[in-house]
């Protein structure tokens, strides 16, 4: 894939850029003796030109004085590139702090998240060693994801995935309010922002489900190996777990300052300041249930003003609970 | 022109790191072609380049080789420059792949894949990403939430600075000013936390990022934070995070299928009988009035509580208020 710029031409990069990309790709190329130009393009995001372009670059550096010469030396041949001599770039360059706290940040969520915890712990100490004293801050990151430690479902969701095999679950529906039991072919762990979900065929659905370990109340492991039909699309989990489908509704709240916090929690799609700490957000959402309860939650502190079938339901929801204490 | 920039800048780089004595200015000059002519151009675009390699985070050193230079000079120590020996076993090298992905659709994707381009070129044992086999291919961890106030504290927390910035407490209207010494940053939860000393308060404080509001601006030099031994951030955000202990007792009425995570932590169900047939009588310990009345408010007409008198009376406040 090549990366264009907005008007469809190369994407400018900044002398700076270019540098810390050259320092990274001279030792990439020394260290492996030959490297395919495809390969090593590929590998740094850019198209096979732009990697010649910069391997030119580096090429051309001539250093003057006292006696002139060419501290790098490089020849191309069948498609592959070998730099013979490289002096003092033959090394990468040290992570930066930013480059390592990053790292580090990724790590140490792998390791919370239920990666492969004893290479994950090994991968920290290296890259820690490996950064010196850029990991100065380590000790002020940390990472907790919800109900990670909690209950027993996010092992046995871990035995099911190493192993292969079906589940049955027990899942609770919150919108719903509703348990369903079913079996489930497990592809993958999700662990976005803090929350993790088992992604995988759903048995019952016939179609591909998220299921919110946290709901999850129950889940056996099944001696059936999981099977997955050739139709199954996985999430990309690059573009949100969430895609908003036409067939969504949006929903628009207004909220009192008390009730800022569902601008946190919910993604918006537009959030408007009304003064005095008061919003109107939009909001997306496949299953109205859902805000029919939070309306109900925040009572006074929030009103949904559209639709207004939605509106009208939260009403009548209130009024039928209100009926109760007659 | 950026290209002449960036060779510069490269030859600056590779005399730098082989000369064993600090250059001069003049000196650099002489080797590195295109400097300009002109003193003064060459002045500034010198005190340029000398920035933007020390950004690259590029190790210049300034000094003196022996008492008789009469001229400051620069230099780059290979041992602070190189990546120190790295070798990744295979397990390891799966595990750095998924980790340099986390970062994919938020703040920190050119840090993380900076990191790992500097790593791969550091030897092939990297490559055992591509291993299919070896990679543990069953979890993808990521970060998708942008803090717009994120790089600036994590930059302070590293550099030891204090910081200032106004923060929206939930159900206020107007926003505090604060003045604050980061120890570290969080994520619980899937939300990021900033923790420290707040010097205006004059105590540990911890904030959440999403409630700062407007740009975060440093307010101090680099290591003028003083961290104090045994703080421990973590615990800090959990303390502010835990929810109260759970010392009340509620008496509800469920309609049956109804109310399931309500059931979960009930500790006595009994079906009712006669005119309320079809409901069950469930007891259960609650913590705080205020915030299980919201919480039972939104499961609407499946339930209600008959006991205690205040958490029946916030339940119903909250339904009336949900009628306009």
């Amino acid at each position: 894939m090549t990366v264009t710029g907005p008007a469809g031409g190369p994407r400018m990069v900044t002398s700076a850029e270019r540098l810390r990309r050259l320092l990274a790709l001279v030792p990439y190329v020394v260290a492996r003796q030959a490297v395919g130009l495809a390969e090593a393009a590929a590998t740094f995001g850019m198209t096979e030109r732009e990697l010649i372009d910069d391997l030119n670059l580096a090429w051309c550096v001539e250093l003057k004085s006292p006696e002139p010469y060419c501290p790098i030396d490089l020849s191309y041949e069948d498609g592959l590139v070998t730099i013979s001599q490289a002096e003092s770039i033959a090394r990468p360059l040290r992570l930066a702090a930013d480059e390592a706290s990053a790292l580090l940040v990724a790590l140490r969520m792998l390791a919370e998240a239920g990666g492969d915890g004893d290479a994950v712990t090994r991968l920290i100490a290296k890259i820690e060693d490996a950064a010196g004293a850029s990991a100065a801050a380590r000790s002020q990151v940390s990472i907790q994801i919800e109900g990670s430690n909690e209950s027993g479902v996010p092992a046995a969701i871990d035995a099911a995935l190493a192993a292969g095999k079906r589940v049955h679950l027990r899942h609770y529906n919150h919108s719903r309010d509703e348990v369903t039991e079913r079996d489930v072919d497990p592809k993958r762990l999700l662990v976005v922002d803090g929350r993790s979900y088992l992604e995988g065929w759903c048995r019952r659905a016939e179609a591909v489900r998220k299921f919110r370990l946290d709901r999850v109340l129950d889940v056996t492991v099944l001696d059936v190996p999981a099977s997955f039909p050739e139709e199954a699309e996985w999430a990309d989990v690059d573009a949100g777990l969430f895609q908003p489908s036409e067939a969504d509704v949006l929903v628009e709240l207004e909220l009192a300052a008390g009730a800022r916090w569902v601008a946190e929690y919910y993604r918006c799609e537009s959030m408007i300041d009304l003064g005095e700490g008061r919003l109107r957000v939009a909001i997306r959402t496949p299953d109205t249930g859902l805000i029919r309860r939070l309306a109900l939650r925040l009572g006074e502190e929030g009103r949904v003003t559209a639709p207004a079938e939605l509106a009208a339901e939260v009403r009548s929801a209130a009024a039928a609970a209100l009926a109760l204490y007659d | 022109m950026s290209k002449r920039r960036t060779e510069r800048l490269l030859s600056i780089v590779v005399l730098l790191l082989s000369s064993r004595r600090y250059l001069s200015a003049e000196q650099i000059r002489a080797s590195v072609s295109g400097y300009p002519e002109a003193e003064e151009s060459f002045k500034r675009m010198f005190e340029r380049d000398k920035e933007e390699l020390r950004e690259l985070g590029i190790p210049l050193e300034t000094g003196k080789s022996s008492a008789f230079d009469d001229e400051i000079g620069y230099r780059i120590r290979r041992q602070d420059y190189e990546l120190p020996e790295i070798q990744l076993a295979p397990d390891e090298a799966a595990m750095l792949g998924i980790a340099s992905r986390v970062w994919q659709s938020a703040g920190l994707e050119g840090a993380a894949a900076g990191a790992l381009l500097k790593l791969k070129a550091a030897g092939r044992e990297v490559d055992g990403e591509d291993d299919g086999t070896r990679l543990n291919r069953s979890i993808e961890p990521r970060f998708t939430t942008q803090e717009p106030s994120f790089g600036v504290l994590w930059e302070a927390v590293r550099d030891k600075r204090p910081v200032t910035f106004s923060h929206l407490a939930p159900g206020r209207s107007d926003a505090s000013q604060r003045e604050l010494e980061p120890w570290g940053v969080v994520n619980r939860r899937g939300r990021w936390y900033v923790a420290g000393y707040d010097r205006v308060r004059e105590a540990p404080r911890v904030f959440r990022m999403s409630r700062i509001t407007g740009p975060v601006k440093m307010a101090g030099p680099p290591g003028s934070v003083k961290v104090p031994d045994g703080a421990d951030v973590r615990e800090m955000v959990k303390d502010w995070d835990r929810t109260p202990p759970r010392d009340r007792t509620a008496v509800l009425r469920i309609r049956k299928d109804a109310g399931v995570v309500l059931r979960r932590w009930a500790r006595e169900v009994t079906p009712e009988t006669g005119p309320v047939a079809g409901w069950d009588r469930v007891t259960l310990s609650f913590a705080d009035a205020g915030w299980y009345a919201e919480y039972l408010a939104s499961f609407g007409p499946d339930i209600m509580v008959l006991d205690p008198p205040d958490l029946r009376e916030a339940v119903i406040t909250r339904l009336k208020g949900a009628l306009t």
